[in-house]
């Protein structure tokens, strides 16, 4: 395959994305870019077009004279004005390709406005450093987690509650993993939480920011944690190079006040939601209630009718990293023939997380650091059956004639997905049968006999 | 209560007083949540339906991935507008240069591909980090043989506005450039028109009918080689003059050729916008074909509109485009069917269409200049709303409080010009205003 120097069709997105959407799940966060105006708005139109909610994003838009003589003055006045219009509780600032090139120190500036405020209440300030030559969305969704933690978390007491560092996954995701601990009895903070700030019910009058998300004294409170829970394996391990220690947020809290840290995969595929189940069961001290262990049931049952509709069927996963890992485990799992693995990430571990899940069985083709064009060449030839993806990927099932299991960020091209499910037993089942009806329907289309039953 | 930031508060107007002029054109405040974008995405919009181009943006990769495929910008034939190529700078080629992988890339990129021209997009870095990128274009194109235009459009030298501007002295580079001669007495270009849904070809089809030829479109189903006949045309039909009036100008000058401002939405101003040309070129023959043409369209398009005009009179509007010339095009049809314009703002508006919309719109409308949702949201509220006029930014706005909406920003899918698009457009707001759904969120 020809190699190319440029990019085409990107699969991935840029760093200060991933920190907008960490920032929208804290509870009455604004977040701001520091940068030109034009990538609030590309990023807000670009989130808006998926959960199909409000996404006020706040830019400090850069001019001229910002560029050259430093941003510290359109920074105060882009907190001036949020101020104004929206009266954050936090306001969380993430930077820019422009911004980081320049040097601009954005902590500094918000001491400097803290010092010089004349407002009687401020709100609680949080940075990330986010360029966007540095990593992709996926780190700088992590990175945001861990800049709200590491500047707000705080040791009081020990707590016996858990601290849940989600991956990117939908609002619906985020729902069932707080049902899950609700139905153990098991304390939790959650961060970041956009189940409803992202995926929010109707408003008689238009709010500007929305309700839920994590509080502040949540975030500080991730301090006082038992254990902090994990979910994947790159998280933000593409994003800061140049010697720079790269952490997650339950390492931080690990390294700073002692607290345990957990790492578990995406719970998604039965062994994966099992060894889920099993740590919180082993948290709470308690039996995984009924409800679940019935989902469990039901889940097993589904594999049962539909695998072989599905099995030795050829697929093309691709997104983040930690999501296609996550995948690889679960269609293997169903036995699915999974041919190739891709994502734009570059955290140069996906290789060696698939081979792991691989154990006997064959390698896919693996694709790190890639786009979308070269994951049409590469499909091409290969018999593909199956697309599974965010909606990007569309134009390349398109091309081959088979169906796109959407799945993700961003579902552009449908209704729906902020509620996709990507996680636990139910979630799974509802993916299997997504998979397994897709597959059905392709060939019901085909048959020229259109069976009523299939 | 309206909370305007203190340095907006002379971009918001309400009409019915004295004939305030606008504070219009100014660079946004920052941390207003304006609904602008940047200069990248004010040339990438004008030079984005040029099908035949290479469109590589120079940069990390954001701005690319933000722009992929996002126009519903049709073409009759080449697609290559629609991939989204990017040099997806890494902090290495921040330290030490993105030169030597723009010069592979745009390489690779013209072997590949074979456009017709290339167009590299600098994005804020660039400048920064002190590409050459002049030079490397130079370079390029001299060893490949097709032009390869710079666009400086970093996002933080001006506003959307000054994007337009390059975009355009990008085209004026190409326009002129072709070496066929070309005679046609009557004949035109159509400039600001981006063939969303197919409306050029809706276009070209009426001004046929009246006998004139239609050189090129800039950009709408754009090809390098026709706009580089440009210049033969005896007269430029701008619309969105906002975006593309800069370089009307500039053949203006240049070549001679003059320039009409028309509107191809509502039946006003589509009707105007053929009428003016018969009248530009003084045919008698051609105005009458015009008037056939009006009053075929009309006979056809009037009573389908009756129904939809007697089930939303009385209901009210907001409106927040790009362009206000559009909007004022927005009024004046939502007008024919029935519906009041309540609020009406741009993001992109010049001091004579915020005027010109303060003499149309009834009392107490308000009229916003690069607003945000905290303003707009407390605006649709206050005046009642029941459909919202705008782009996916402002759908949310709508939908949560619920209030119909209507798509009329350049993703679209709809044709939205012309008769068919004026009755597509009524279909539209009906279907959205008209929705039984709102009943469980509007008590």
């Amino acid at each position: 395959m020809k190699q190319y120097i440029s990019t085409r069709n990107a699969c991935k997105l840029c760093t200060p994305l991933g920190a907008c959407l960490a920032y929208k799940g804290i509870e009455g966060c604004v977040p701001v870019i520091h940068g030109s105006q034009g990538c609030a708005t590309y990023i807000r139109r670009y989130m808006i077009s998926h959960f199909r909610e409000p996404v006020d994003i706040a830019s400090s838009n850069f001019d001229e004279s910002a560029t050259i003589f430093g941003g510290k003055e359109n920074c105060h006045k882009a907190i001036n004005n949020v101020v104004a219009q929206y009266k954050p509780k936090i306001l969380a600032v993430t930077t820019t390709c422009l911004s980081e090139t320049i040097g601009d120190d954005v902590q500094q500036f918000m001491n400097e406005y803290i010092q010089h405020s004349k407002l009687e209440k401020l709100p609680v300030f949080v940075a990330a450093s986010t360029p966007s030559y540095q990593g992709s969305h996926a780190d700088g969704f992590h990175q945001a987690v861990l800049a709200a933690v590491s500047g707000l978390s705080k040791k009081k007491t020990q707590g016996v509650h858990v601290n849940i560092f989600p991956g990117m996954f939908s609002p619906a995701d985020l729902r069932y993993i707080k049902d899950v601990f609700n139905a153990f009895g098991v304390g939790y903070i959650m961060l970041p939480d956009y189940s409803e700030t992202l995926d929010g019910s109707s408003w008689e009058e238009y709010k500007h920011i929305p309700d839920g998300g994590t509080t502040l004294a949540e975030i500080e409170g991730t301090g006082d944690a038992k254990v902090s829970l994990q979910f994947g394996k790159v998280f933000n391990k593409a994003g800061k190079t140049g010697g720079k220690s790269i952490q997650t947020a339950a390492t931080l809290l690990h390294d700073k006040f002692g607290i345990e840290e957990k790492t578990l995969p995406w719970p998604l595929g039965v062994e994966a939601c099992d060894q889920f189940f099993a740590q919180v069961s082993s948290i709470s001290g308690g039996e995984v209630p009924l409800a679940f262990r019935a989902e469990r049931g039901r889940l097993i049952d589904a594999y049962a009718d539909g695998h072989k509709y599905i099995f030795g069927k050829k697929a093309v996963i691709y997104g983040e990293e930690d999501l296609v890992i996550a995948f690889y485990r679960f269609l293997s799992e169903i036995g699915m023939d999974v041919s190739i693995v891709a994502s734009g990430g570059k955290s140069g571990m996906l290789k060696t997380a698939i081979a792991e899940i691989a154990g006997n069985r064959p390698m896919p083709l693996v694709m790190d650091d890639t786009d979308f064009e070269d994951i049409a060449s590469a499909a091409s030839g290969r018999g593909i059956d199956i697309l599974i993806g965010h909606s990007k990927g569309y134009y390349i099932s398109r091309k081959l004639g088979v169906p796109l299991v959407r799945i993700g960020f961003p579902v552009h091209d449908r209704l729906g997905g902020q509620r996709i499910r990507h996680i636990g037993y139910e979630g799974t089942n509802e993916l299997f049968e997504r998979i397994v009806n897709a597959v059905i329907e392709g060939a019901q289309n085909k048959s020229e006999i259109g069976y009523k039953y299939m | 209560m309206l909370n305007i930031l203190e340095e907006r508060k002379k971009q918001v107007l309400t009409s019915g007083n004295d004939l305030v002029d606008m504070a219009c054109g100014k660079q946004s405040a920052a941390g207003s949540v304006s609904q602008r974008a940047c200069v990248f995405c004010g040339s990438r919009v004008v030079l984005y339906p040029i099908a035949d181009a290479l469109h590589l943006i120079h940069g990390p990769i954001g701005c690319a991935a933000y722009t992929w495929d996002i126009r519903g910008s049709l073409s009759s034939g080449p697609q290559l507008h629609r991939l989204s190529f990017s040099t997806d700078l890494q902090e290495k080629d921040v330290v030490f240069g993105g030169e030597p992988k723009l010069y592979v890339a745009l390489c690779e990129l013209i072997d590949e591909y074979e456009p017709e021209a290339a167009f590299v997009y600098s994005t804020c870095i660039v400048g920064v980090i002190g590409d050459d990128v002049d030079a490397v274009c130079a370079r390029v194109s001299k060893e490949k043989g097709i032009k390869v235009l710079p666009i400086n459009s970093e996002g933080f030298s001006g506003s959307k506005k000054d994007g337009y501007k390059v975009a355009c002295n990008a085209l004026d580079k190409i326009v002129g450039t072709g070496n066929e001669t070309m005679q046609s007495e009557y004949s035109i270009n159509i400039l600001g028109d981006f063939n969303l849904a197919g409306e050029l070809w809706m276009l070209e089809k009426y001004y046929r009918r009246m006998g004139i030829e239609v050189i090129a479109s800039l950009t709408g189903d754009g090809r390098i080689d026709k706009i580089a006949h440009a210049h033969h045309a005896k007269l430029n039909l701008v619309q969105c003059s906002g975006s593309i009036m800069h370089l009307a100008r500039s053949m203006e000058e240049k070549y001679g050729i003059p320039t009409k401002k028309v509107s191809y939405f509502g039946i006003e101003d589509m009707s105007e916008a053929l009428y003016e040309v018969a009248r530009f070129f003084e045919s008698d023959d051609m105005m009458q074909k015009a008037r056939e043409l009006v009053r075929d369209e009309l006979n056809k398009l009037m009573p389908a509109l009756e129904g939809y005009k007697a089930a939303l009179t009385g209901k009210k509007a907001a409106i927040y485009v790009g362009g206000a010339f559009k909007a004022i095009s927005l009024v004046k049809a939502l007008r024919l069917i029935g519906v009041k314009t309540v609020v009406v703002g741009s993001q992109t508006g010049n001091v004579d269409d915020y005027n010109l919309l303060q003499k149309l719109c009834d009392d107490g409308t308000y009229i916003v200049d690069d607003s945000n949702p905290v303003e707009l949201s407390y605006m649709v509220q206050q005046t009642g709303a029941d459909i919202f006029i705008g782009g996916v930014k402002e759908r949310p706005i709508a939908y949560k409080i619920g209030i119909g909406f209507c798509d009329h920003n350049h993703e679209r899918k709809l044709a939205l010009a012309g008769y068919d698009g004026m009755l597509n457009f009524a279909k539209e707001v009906y279907a959205s205003a008209m929705s039984p759904v709102w009943k469980f969120i509007r008590k």
